[in-house]
């Protein structure tokens, strides 16, 4: 039997007019009551069964795609549990409680990104001292080209690094866009099983090692703490939460020691890579500020006291926050709010 | 795979075509010509703070400059339901791996992972990704699990200028009629309707092999009385035959 089109595009086409009406007021944010939902899945489950008419008795293709994009996005609506929009979003809610939450979730993909890091820091120590000529390889930002008590004699002449005269602002945007980058692809590495996330991180770590090392083996420890950790307290921990977020990325990309299948693992993973990603943009924020109005200033202008006092606090209250904030909620925070796909 | 295919719990299934590598580097470029264009306009706003504090309206705009091209596609894939002004533009739409609705994380992501599928330049990464990925995802695509289709134009075929309103021999014939709908199934009739559809671009020669090869093979299938037959070139009778199928009770105003 085939179709008679003519009479049956006649008589559905005011349905599929009136779901493509529903659709359109949804999406520009209309309420939708008991009864207007209960319109929209009579709507669409009559498109459904159009469908399967059209593609069994007609196949004719220009209505069968054009009712198909209209079944896809009534799909979408009646079989997605209502986030995002619907819901107001608070962004103080999100970094105080969502953004913790997430990172102490995926805690085991931060030991191994700290871990990576941490055989960097050794690893560039160890070559700083076996070999000083390796500073030209491992050594970035031109730390390469001066001896660091040098760079000490000249800072402390001017009582500021000489990068940073008259240029706050936009040393400051460099450093957060910098940061922000390295940090994205950190996590974007993710997506090549982690390798890519574990070698940024000990490339990462091998120039902190080296830089590090040079500085107390030229006696210049004092200026090293108070030019590092200011920023370094939080720079540091965030550049490790983007790796974090790289790992679970690619924890969820492997499976290993999950039965469910890749699609369900990157829908878990997803919502926590986000998050990850954007506490840790808010985090470089606030260390670009630090780098550029404080980090930069030197004795005698700034005490490196007060410096690595104001580092070590700050230290201490991103570990209290990161470890503590959020977690009376943590046992109702939702792994995900969106519904199952239908089998 | 040309098509992402989704099974409704009615049994029913649909399929949205998926967008090629080359029109989504198309929408890509239009989208980047708009970013341009929104820091052009930034940089000559912040000129005017540079007059106060050059350091400040220097730092303003390396953030701008890196802000705007990713703000500009998370905002609008989520607000205009997986779509750009580049992408609106081409008619290609972002779409959740299993048909539901996008969410805010899935816009994020497949927007920064830009930062891995961009290199180690010109999008080789993500443009490999979608040659060799089943739904022609880029790497973004795939931790998102999205995917970009074609969104077809909400049309219907207007039968009147393909089949007329014209005198129709086989009706006359019921038990004909009754045949040929027994025995053309519905893709074949799809297909006869679409070379109707179609014949004005034909050139002439082709025109009258194709009909007459689809003639043939009606023929063959429902033989005719020779009165019926010898009066109907080709053409005609293949128009005949779809309005019987798609017409079954005869012309609109009942002819």
């Amino acid at each position: 039997m085939i179709l008679d089109l003519e009479r049956f595009l006649a008589q559905e086409r005011p349905h599929w007019e009136a779901l493509e009406a529903m659709l359109q007021g949804l999406a520009h944010g209309a309420p939708l009551g008991i009864d207007e939902a209960r319109r929209l899945h009579a709507l669409h489950e009559r498109a459904v069964a159009d469908l399967a008419k059209l593609a069994t008795f007609a196949a004719e293709p220009e209505s069968r795609r054009s009712l198909e994009s209209l079944v896809a996005r009534s799909y979408a609506e009646i079989h997605s549990v209502p986030v995002g929009r619907r819901e107001r979003f608070n962004p103080w809610r999100w970094f105080t409680r969502t953004f913790p939450q997430a990172f102490r979730r995926r805690a085991a993909a931060l030991v191994v990104a700290v871990a990576s890091s941490i055989v960097g820091v050794v690893f560039g120590a160890a070559v700083t001292v076996a070999d000083p000529e390796s500073r030209h390889i491992t050594m970035p930002f031109g730390h390469a080209d001066m001896r660091p008590s040098e760079r000490v004699r000249r800072d402390e002449a001017s009582g500021a690094s000489a990068s940073i005269h008259d240029s706050h602002a936009s040393f400051s945007g460099q450093l957060m866009t910098h940061n922000t980058r390295v940090s994205i692809l950190a996590t974007s590495l993710g997506m090549t099983w982690g390798i890519g996330t574990l070698v940024l991180l000990f490339y990462n770590g091998v120039g902190l090692g080296a830089i590090g090392t040079d500085y107390l083996l030229d006696g210049q420890g004092r200026f090293l703490f108070g030019w590092i950790l200011p920023h370094g307290s939080v720079e540091l921990p965030a550049i490790l939460i983007a790796g974090q977020a790289g790992l679970v990325l690619a924890h969820a990309l492997l499976g290993r020691g999950s039965r469910l299948p890749l699609a369900r693992r990157m829908r878990d993973a997803v919502p926590d890579v986000v998050t990850l990603l954007c506490g840790v943009a808010v985090l470089l924020v606030h260390a670009g500020i630090v780098e550029a109005f404080l980090s930069q200033y030197h004795e005698p202008v700034l005490p490196y006291s007060f410096k690595i006092a104001f580092g070590v606090f700050q230290s201490a209250g991103l570990a209290a926050f990161l470890l503590l904030s959020g977690r009376r909620t943590d046992s109702d925070a939702p792994r995900s709010k969106r519904s199952l796909p239908p089998p | 795979m040309t098509h992402l295919r989704i099974r409704t719990p009615e049994g029913v299934e649909f399929a949205l075509p998926l967008a090629g590598p080359v029109i989504r580097a198309a929408a890509y470029l239009i989208d980047v010509a708009i970013a341009l264009g929104i820091t052009t306009v930034l940089a000559v706003l912040l000129t005017l703070v540079s007059l106060v504090s050059r350091d400040v309206g220097t730092g303003l705009m390396q953030v701008g400059l890196f802000l705007v091209p990713i703000l500009q596609g998370v905002l609008l894939e989520w607000l205009w339901n997986g779509q750009t002004v580049g992408k609106r533009a081409l008619r290609i739409r972002v779409v959740d791996a299993e048909g539901l609705r996008l969410r805010p994380s899935q816009v994020i992501l497949r927007n920064l992972l830009r930062a891995i599928d961009f290199l180690p330049a010109f999008y080789l990464v993500g443009g490999a990704a979608t040659l060799l990925t089943r739904l022609g995802q880029r790497l973004g695509d795939v931790a998102a699990r999205t995917v970009v289709v074609r969104v077809p134009a909400a049309s219907h075929p207007d039968l009147e200028p393909i089949l007329g309103n014209r005198f129709n021999s086989l009706r006359a014939h019921p038990h004909l009629a009754a045949r040929l709908r027994q025995s053309i199934d519905a893709h074949e009739a799809a297909l006869l309707l679409s070379a109707l559809a179609r014949r004005d671009a034909l050139n002439p020669d082709d025109r009258v092999r194709l009909f007459a090869e689809m003639a043939s093979g009606l023929r063959s299938r429902v033989p005719l009385p020779p009165d019926v037959d010898d009066s109907l070139a080709d053409e005609a009778f293949v128009r005949n035959v779809v309005e019987i199928l798609y017409r079954p009770s005869g012309a609109p105003d009942g002819r």
